[in-house]
């Protein structure tokens, strides 16, 4: 199953309500795979919609999630972009959504192939106001398949967006995918939702307007309070031959993939090195690149990017070990042994 | 405090004198249930406050209040939300037909309708006009046209008249320099996922009464699964025209409704 | 067994990324890991395609490689291209139908499949990839040729199905026509 493919279907048997899209590659299968699916007429009952635009796209998400609907949308980089209004405003009315970027190289219209460029406009917000994405970044069809589920389950357990940050490699890629029995969309909707005011409770109300800058500033707290028992809870990440190494790559997405190559080349060679893979780029693993950091000799942050997580790689390791970026940009993929002569280069300093 | 004095002051027993004179039998006009109690922040004179009375009142009369989801604009009806007493969902500017769509499609059994501005439905909202109505949403959007940006302070609409002169055009509006004003309901009434499209105005009782019916058949078309409806309603700025609003109706008697016309722009043609 | 990392590459429309699926479903179809990942970067230009597929019991890392296991090169921007890509003791596999030149390394095991004249004889212009596969599979260590019928009832569409036994008779003449040019 492609990567795409894996979302799609992914989305239809964890009971997702909605699905909005818009044409864009590298990421279109998905919206081919559930219109050729049908899951409203043939399986779940999902619905499934092709948008004007990405705009319109995840403001109809905006209007499904307001009523408590599991509703999600898909896109690339340059589209993302487009949608980073409607998130400000999501994530301001505190409605859960799920949103996936197959990214690729940019800025601009950029090329169509894989990038992890848009890292800033993932964690740091993307849109204008305080305000945080829960981010995963999927390094296998498996879990692209497996973190479309997870999305949901965390976007409804903190009222939040959550963005999966995928890339043109993992959404083109086929590989085995264990699939999860079809669950059922839910029929009883949260509380707080749109969904007609009945005589025995006050009406409902989505909004993301306080002109009173006081009832704003409070908003604002509650949300970076809500930001921080996710920080407390939500960190995700994975170890990889971290046990015994001198020295230690920091990866994410398909850059992670290759580096596990690397890996496995350097020692063949007898370099002790390892990895460090983020899985959830917000909240960031910091304290334990923290505590890794002490043991090593040096670590490299690997991206397709011109240096982005490098930044809160250098963030987390404070001044422990010395911190090298490694990155290729555009759509350009790296190989495993480029970046081995990199490391190599380093070590030999 | 001063209702205090005064009650001291005059000696009388004013609950029981409340009592005697609201009865049943004495009220002639009562707030609709499908208003909340909240002050309107309308300027005085505006048509806005109407409006949204008679949407109240319709979703009253037609018992459908616990089924109906409301989506409110960016502009002066921003507040929507509060002096509706209905479930509402407040959209960033000109997106609520986006919005409303994905209500409807995930709420398909309940009345779903926008209320939106000129500046928010004809300018930045022209796409999401226009593809909800191709679609055949089977939502209504009440469209407020009063020739103007009121909440921002008046600056020129799509909708703003030639040579009418506004914050961002004090001169007046010059073909020349920001082309004509755009009629966008006669541009998506002729589109067939339209099943209704309408113009009234609140200027005079006479109007407010069509205006409220027009509104009526459009959630009537709504259940019926007509497709999209669209009631557009010519209402004055008067603080945004520099007017009174005695002079403001007046004037946009004798002037907008020139280039808007009202009317039934499309009615549903019965099978 | 260690994964076996192969590459096929051509011109768009050999169906060289369908020829990488079936591949890789009889992979997936006898239970190994496999990542099929269809061209990526600059190689993509110039109308040509290609296709790695890697294949075996080890969990795959990454799916962007630069040294290959077994190469099937089928035009000739692909030979100029990839042959030196092939790993020492490696396998190449190629047709001649438009090669001005035959793949010269000595350190490397070189097949020929002429699949282009075989598919004329044949008469079906849409089976050239699966003869192609009929002659990979007969050298092909890592996944079993019986895994290829149902590799091919789910990669194709349900309505293609009766074009199963054609697509196999082409595969099966595949591995007839293999002619070993060099053997380590």
């Amino acid at each position: 199953m492609k990567g795409n493919e894996a979302i799609a279907e992914a989305a239809i048997r964890c009971g997702c309500d909605a699905y909005f899209g818009y044409p864009i590659t590298p990421q279109s299968e998905i919206l081919e795979y559930l219109a050729l699916e049908d899951p409203y007429n043939k399986r779940s009952g999902m619905v499934v919609l092709q948008a004007e635009s990405e705009i319109a796209a995840i403001n109809m998400v905006y209007g499904a999630a307001g009523c408590g609907k599991k509703a999600m949308t898909s896109s690339s980089s340059p589209g993302i972009s487009l949608k980073q209004e409607g998130l400000s405003y999501i994530a301001a009315g505190e409605l859960p959504c799920l949103v996936v970027n197959v990214s690729r190289g940019g800025p601009g219209l950029g090329s169509i192939q894989p990038g992890q460029a848009d890292y800033f406009q993932s964690v740091k917000g993307g849109g204008h106001g305080d305000y945080r994405l829960i981010v995963l970044a999927p390094n296998t069809v498996q879990e692209q398949y497996d973190f479309v589920d997870l999305g949901f389950e965390l976007a409804f357990k903190y009222r939040n967006p959550v963005l999966i940050l995928s890339d043109g490699a993992i959404g083109q890629m086929m590989e085995k995918v264990v699939l999860t029995p079809q669950k059922d969309r839910s029929v009883t909707l949260p509380s707080w939702a749109t969904t007609g005011k009945t005589p025995d409770r006050e009406r409902n109300r989505i909004f993301t307007l306080n002109i009173e800058t006081d009832v704003q500033e409070n908003h604002n707290r509650k949300l970076q309070a809500k930001y921080k028992v996710v920080e407390e809870n939500e960190i995700r990440y994975q170890e990889f031959k971290t046990d015994d190494a001198e020295y230690i790559i920091v990866a994410y997405g398909i850059s992670s993939r290759i580096c596990m190559k690397t890996i496995q080349l350097a020692r063949e060679k007898g370099i002790k090195l390892g990895m460090f893979r983020p899985i959830t780029l917000w909240p960031f693993p910091k304290q334990k690149l923290f505590e890794l950091s002490k043991n090593v000799k040096g670590i490299f942050a690997v991206e397709h990017s011109c240096g982005q997580m490098v930044e809160d790689v250098e963030l987390a390791v404070k001044n422990n070990t010395p911190v090298k970026f490694y990155g290729r940009s555009g759509g350009v993929i790296m190989t495993p042994q480029e970046v081995l002569l990199f490391i190599e280069s380093e070590m030999n300093k | 405090m001063e209702t205090v004095i005064e009650k001291t002051n005059v000696n009388v027993d004013i609950e029981a004198l409340r009592k005697e004179i609201i009865k049943e039998e004495n009220i002639v006009f009562k707030k609709t249930i499908g208003l909340t109690d909240n002050p309107l922040s309308y300027c005085p004179g505006c048509g806005h406050g109407v409006v949204h009375r008679l949407i109240g009142e319709v979703c009253e009369e037609m018992e459908i209040i616990q089924d109906v989801i409301a989506i409110a604009p960016v502009g002066c009806s921003v507040f929507a939300y509060d002096f509706f007493n209905l479930d509402t969902q407040s959209a960033a500017h000109g997106r609520a037909p986006a919005v409303a769509t994905g209500v409807k499609r995930t709420m398909p059994d309940k009345y779903v309708f926008t209320y939106q501005g000129d500046g928010d439905l004809a300018a930045i909202g022209t796409g999401e006009t226009i593809h909800a109505a191709n679609r055949g949403e089977n939502i209504t959007i009440i469209f407020i046209n009063n020739g103007i940006y009121g909440m921002t302070g008046g600056q020129m609409a799509p909708t703003t008249l030639l040579n009418m002169k506004s914050s961002t055009s004090p001169y007046g509006r010059e073909m020349d320099v920001h082309g004509y004003p755009l009629n966008i309901t006669d541009m998506i009434a002729p589109l067939r996922g339209v099943c209704y499209a309408t113009r009234q105005s609140v200027h005079t009782p006479a109007n407010v009464r069509k205006a409220k019916a027009a509104i009526k058949k459009a959630f009537e078309y709504q259940k019926l699964k007509k497709g999209l409806s669209i009631v557009e309603i010519m209402s004055n700025c008067n603080s945004g025209w520099k007017m009174t609003p005695v002079q403001s109706n007046k004037w946009m008697e004798e002037n907008m409704l020139e280039n808007f016309p009202l009317g039934d722009i499309k009615v549903p043609q019965d099978k | 067994m260690k994964n076996e990392e192969i590459l096929i590459a051509g011109y768009g429309g050999q169906g060289v990324l369908s020829m990488g699926k079936i591949l890789a479903y009889a992979g997936l179809m006898q239970g190994k890991e496999v990542c099929w990942m269809p061209s990526y970067g600059p190689e993509m230009r110039g109308g040509t395609a290609n296709v790695t597929v890697i294949v075996g019991d080890e969990q795959v890392n990454s799916p962007i490689i630069t040294e290959y296991d077994t190469v099937v090169i089928l035009n000739k921007p692909s030979l100029d291209k990839f042959e030196k890509t092939v790993k020492p003791g490696g396998k190449l596999f190629y047709d001649s139908n438009g090669l001005p030149y035959p793949p010269s390394r000595k350190d490397i095991n070189i097949y020929h499949i002429p699949a282009a004249q075989e598919t004329v004889k044949i008469g079906n212009p849409k089976i050239f990839n699966m003869v192609v596969l009929g002659g990979l599979f007969k050298k092909l260590s890592a996944v079993d040729a019986n895994y290829v019928e149902a590799a091919l009832k789910k990669s194709l569409p349900e309505r293609a199905h009766k074009l199963i036994p054609l697509n196999l008779e082409a595969f099966y003449k595949g591995a007839d026509i293999l002619e070993v040019i060099y053997e380590l």
